[in-house]
């Protein structure tokens, strides 16, 4: 054996060692490349989401109601937290808790990995947060939900959750309308997982749509402002408005009491969540007697059609129904004027029964409006088979029957409107045809009679300087213990500006005001006329009292 | 090619070819030289990328190439009978340094490496040894007959066997046995006849079991985690798993440099250094391995070329063993990361980030030369 066989031998060997270590190699390289590759994704490629930007809410002139705007909520892994001291307490410091708390919160969190240390942080605080650097602290970008407009239009806005998902009003039920559809991003992670960069969105956010309500918020605010001011003078349970628009059906104000503040809702009172305007039902009595009216016009009565509602009191089955005087012969204008029980009575007692059900039933009552606000209630429109005397009578004034403020405005706009019935919308620009539901000369004969209920009958402090106004009063007891309760009482009113062509209805209700004047006249129909002059100069509306000296 | 080998057989050949038309300069090879600028060239390339694009770390390393190529010209002006009559002392001095490191030596991480002379030198013995060690072998072996008798064998054992004892007791394993296989490499192309080769294997076989037991935790943990690295995935195994999916992740022409997910998000460690070569074939593929797998093959064959050229023994031994300890470096290194060797900490010559060990290399490439380029000059 030679040393040259040797020296061969060892290259030829060595030659074939860096063919095996490249051989392996290439091997990893080829044979495992897809589980490898596979693998190696798994530990740097995550999909993230992309929060979608919820749509805004505006009112019809585009003030933002609701807007989202970005905030960072923090979270953390506890088991990658530091453990030294010095980190903690640096952010502890920066979430603003002390040290033991933040500790006690990780370790009840340990077998957990993904607990919020601060949901929806300022931007600017989030980032002092994050750039601790500390491993195991996470921010994920949110939007956080804020309403400029406050109280003022809680009810018809709602709120969402933490999670950016509708819980009451607008939010709720236009909630897949306002919701985006998030997306997912694929990003790069390294080891110590901080995202390096995105790699590509997998699927685009999509924000969500803005809505624009048909609410007003000036007049939302005018509405608002005074319905506020009378509950806190009169010290009642609560307290509606309502503000359509005759010729759309657009709500463009809806005010309750009590409110709440949906920004912070910390200690809520779920009672003020109620838009009551749609969900609480009242009787809504005499505030309906125009309705009762309408049936003798269209039966063949003439508006000077008289009643002799002496002597002031009328025995009805084993009940009587009194008026408060004896107002001697009235006709149909006045039997609204002045509100008389007695009048009406007589007047329902020759009507057929069905008509006036079939009456209440057109207006809208007992069925929930086209509004589509979550909790709206139906009311109740009884359905009977046989009417006692008794029940006719009370039904035509207004009891025996629920409706909701937003169901009787919309009754009243149908008046208003010359007899066109129109579908209530909270949204703006859908407008809907509407339907003739009321002879337009019956419509004008009403706007003409509610006229008087202003001019020389019982809703005299709903008048507006410089407009005529038509509306109707209304003072429902409410049922207590012992059947109808004389201490305890519900005020309405129900009207529209001007009293021919009519642009506005409103409605108000006040429930329970604690004082000593009673009734809608005193009470509900001071504050219709507050609001409406406002809103008649606001929006331009030509005063209607441009007489000139004879 | 292969027929200038066999006309050329070291042991009987006195006649050699006129060179006269071969460029040298300096006593440099010039094919050598090439092969050495192409590897660095493309490893400073791989170590911008492993280095996430550090200029710092570049210029560093180009630092330390340029004081390697400066010593390997240094080294190559050195007659090589001035190497053979110096072996024996440098030999001797290397081991004093070795023994020094009882009294004097620094402790590192638990083992004693470093030899410190406080402003002046810090340095570790070891890496004398790696060259030292050969020398002296290639000069005991100069004037014996070949193939060696027991005798010769014994005492080249016992050469080879202090040196590589003294460092595994530092300890540190890997360099003691890289050091002991340089030695065993001088035996093998020396002749050590095949019976004695046989035996030690089979003494090797036989007593590895028992060997399972002398070796520390960790050792054991490393060749059990080289078998299975899932059986502790986020510990001893993390590396060889991670260098594994960044070798496989690359494909046929990788991810491109400064691109690879592994190397640059911080899941491959040790990424400029031992495991450099998992991103060179994660960003550049398998086109980059084969690259550079055929530049260290270039290498293997310029080296094996100047060992059968060399004039003597001296010269063919230790040039065969300088070259064949290079591919033994390249070797475990790749086995290494691809998870067919324990992780020794062996880096990836020319290329891994690093300072001693390419100096020591350097300084072997200058031996080499010096060997080459002074061949047509009568020694002795």
């Amino acid at each position: 054996m030679t040393p040259a066989f040797r020296i061969h031998l060892a290259a030829f060997l060595f030659l074939l060692l860096m063919v095996g270590g490249a051989g392996r190699l290439i091997y990893i390289e080829m044979s495992e490349k897809d589980f490898l590759q596979d693998q190696g994704d798994a530990r740097t490629i995550r999909m993230e989401r992309i929060n979608a930007h919820r749509g805004m809410i505006l009112d019809r002139r585009d003030n933002p109601l609701a807007v989202s705007s970005p905030v960072v909520s923090l979270w953390a892994n506890p088991s990658e937290l530091p453990e030294d001291q010095q980190s903690l307490v640096e952010l502890s410091t920066g979430l603003g808790v002390s040290v033991e708390e933040f500790t006690l919160k990780m370790r009840r969190a340990e077998s957990r990995n993904f607990v919020y240390l601060r949901r929806r942080a300022k931007p600017s605080d989030a980032d002092a947060i994050l750039s601790l650097g500390l491993p195991g602290v996470y921010g994920e970008k949110e939007y956080h939900r804020f309403y400029p407009g406050g109280e003022i239009a809680a009810h018809v806005v709602g709120f969402t959750n933490i999670d950016d998902v509708g819980q009451e009003g607008i939010e709720l039920s236009f909630d897949d309308w306002l919701r985006g559809k998030p997306g997912k991003k694929k990003v790069l992670k390294n080891l110590y997982g901080e995202i390096v960069r995105d790699i590509m969105p997998v699927a685009e956010a999509v924000p969500g749509r803005n809505l624009r309500l048909s609410i007003d918020q000036r007049l939302q605010f005018l509405a608002y402002r005074e319905l506020k001011s009378a509950i806190s003078q009169y010290q009642a349970l609560s307290g509606s408005f309502v503000l359509l628009d005759v010729q759309t059906g657009e709500v463009l104000a809806m005010a309750n009491q009590p409110s709440y503040n949906p920004n912070n809702r910390i200690q809520l009172d779920l009672s003020s969540v109620r838009n009551r305007a749609v969900t609480d039902v009242f009787e809504p009595g005499s505030t309906v007697k125009p309705f009762t009216v309408a049936v003798a016009l269209e039966s063949g009565l003439d508006m000077g059609y008289t009643i002799d509602t002496s002597p002031g009191f009328l025995k009805v089955d084993d009940a009587v129904i009194k008026d408060p005087r004896n107002r001697g012969v009235l006709d149909l204008g006045g039997i609204l004027a002045y509100s008389s029980q007695v009048g009406i009575s007589r007047l329902a007692l020759s009507l057929n029964e069905y008509d006036i059900w079939k009456q209440f039933q057109t207006l809208g009552f007992g069925e929930v409006t086209g509004v589509g606000f979550p909790g709206e209630s139906s009311g109740f429109l009884p359905n009977r088979r046989r009417w006692k005397d008794i029940e006719r009578v009370t039904f035509a004034y207004g009891y025996g029957l629920t409706v909701t403020p937003l169901q009787l405005a919309s009754a009243y706009s149908t008046i208003a409107s010359g007899g066109i019935k129109r579908e209530v919308t909270l949204i703006a620009d859908q407008v809907s045809e509407g339907e003739r539901v009321m002879n337009a000369r019956i419509a004008l004969q009403l706007q003409s009679m509610l006229g008087r209920v202003i001019t020389e009958g019982t809703g005299q402090k709903a008048a507006i300087e410089s407009y005529d106004v038509g509306g109707k009063t209304g003072t429902a007891r409410k049922i207590g213990e012992n059947g109808y309760d004389d201490t305890r009482h519900i005020a309405f009113f129900a009207g529209f500006a001007p009293q021919y062509s009519p642009r506005f209805v409103g409605v108000v209700l006040i429930n329970e005001p604690k004082t000593e004047q009673v009734g809608g006249g005193s009470i509900a129909a001071p504050i219709f006329s507050r609001v409406m002059s406002n809103v008649l100069r606001l929006l331009s509306v030509p005063p209607t009292d441009t007489r000139e000296a004879v | 090619m292969s027929g200038d080998f066999v006309r050329r057989l070291p042991g009987g050949a006195t006649s050699f070819r006129n060179h006269r038309g071969e460029f040298t300069w300096f006593n440099l090879d010039p094919w050598l030289m090439l092969i050495l600028l192409s590897i660095v060239s493309f490893g400073l390339v791989v170590l911008h990328s492993a280095s996430d694009g550090n200029w710092v770390v570049v210029e560093a390393q180009l630092v330390r190439l340029g004081l390697g190529f400066g010593l390997m010209i240094l080294i190559a002006q050195i007659p090589p009978y001035f190497l053979l009559r110096t072996a024996p002392l440098l030999y001797g001095l290397g081991l004093i340094l070795l023994l020094l490191i009882y009294p004097f030596g620094t402790e590192v991480n638990g083992s004693r490496r470093w030899l410190r002379v406080p402003g002046v030198l810090n340095f570790q013995p070891s890496e004398l040894m790696k060259l030292f060690l050969p020398m002296v072998l290639a000069w005991y072996f100069h004037e014996r007959h070949l193939p060696p008798g027991l005798k010769p064998v014994l005492v080249s054992c016992l050469l080879l066997l202090v040196p590589a004892g003294l460092i595994i007791v530092q300890p540190d394993l890997g360099t003691g046995l890289m050091i002991a296989t340089s030695g065993f490499l001088v035996l093998i192309l020396a002749g050590l006849p095949w019976r004695y080769m046989l035996r030690v294997g089979a003494l090797v076989l036989i007593s590895a079991p028992a060997l399972w037991f002398v070796i520390k935790d960790y050792q054991r943990g490393r060749i059990l985690t080289m078998f299975d690295p899932e059986r502790d995935p986020l510990g001893a195994g993390w590396n060889i798993i991670q260098s594994k999916i960044a070798i496989g992740s690359g494909g046929f022409s990788g991810k491109g440099l400064l691109n690879g997910t592994q190397s640059h998000l911080d899941f491959l460690p040790e990424s400029s250094t031992d495991f450099i070569i998992a991103v060179l074939a994660e960003e550049l593929g398998f086109l980059g391995v084969v690259s550079l797998l055929a530049l260290y093959g270039l290498f293997i064959l310029r080296g094996l070329m100047m060992s059968l050229n060399a004039q003597d023994t001296f010269g063919r031994l230790l040039c065969g063993s300088i070259t064949f300890t290079f591919s033994v470096y390249v070797f475990v290194n790749i086995g290494m990361v691809s998870g067919i060797l324990p992780v020794v900490g062996v880096p990836l010559p020319l290329v891994s980030y690093g300072g001693t060990a390419l100096l020591t290399l350097f300084a072997g490439f200058g031996l080499m030369m010096s060997i080459h380029s002074h061949r047509r000059i009568t020694l002795l």
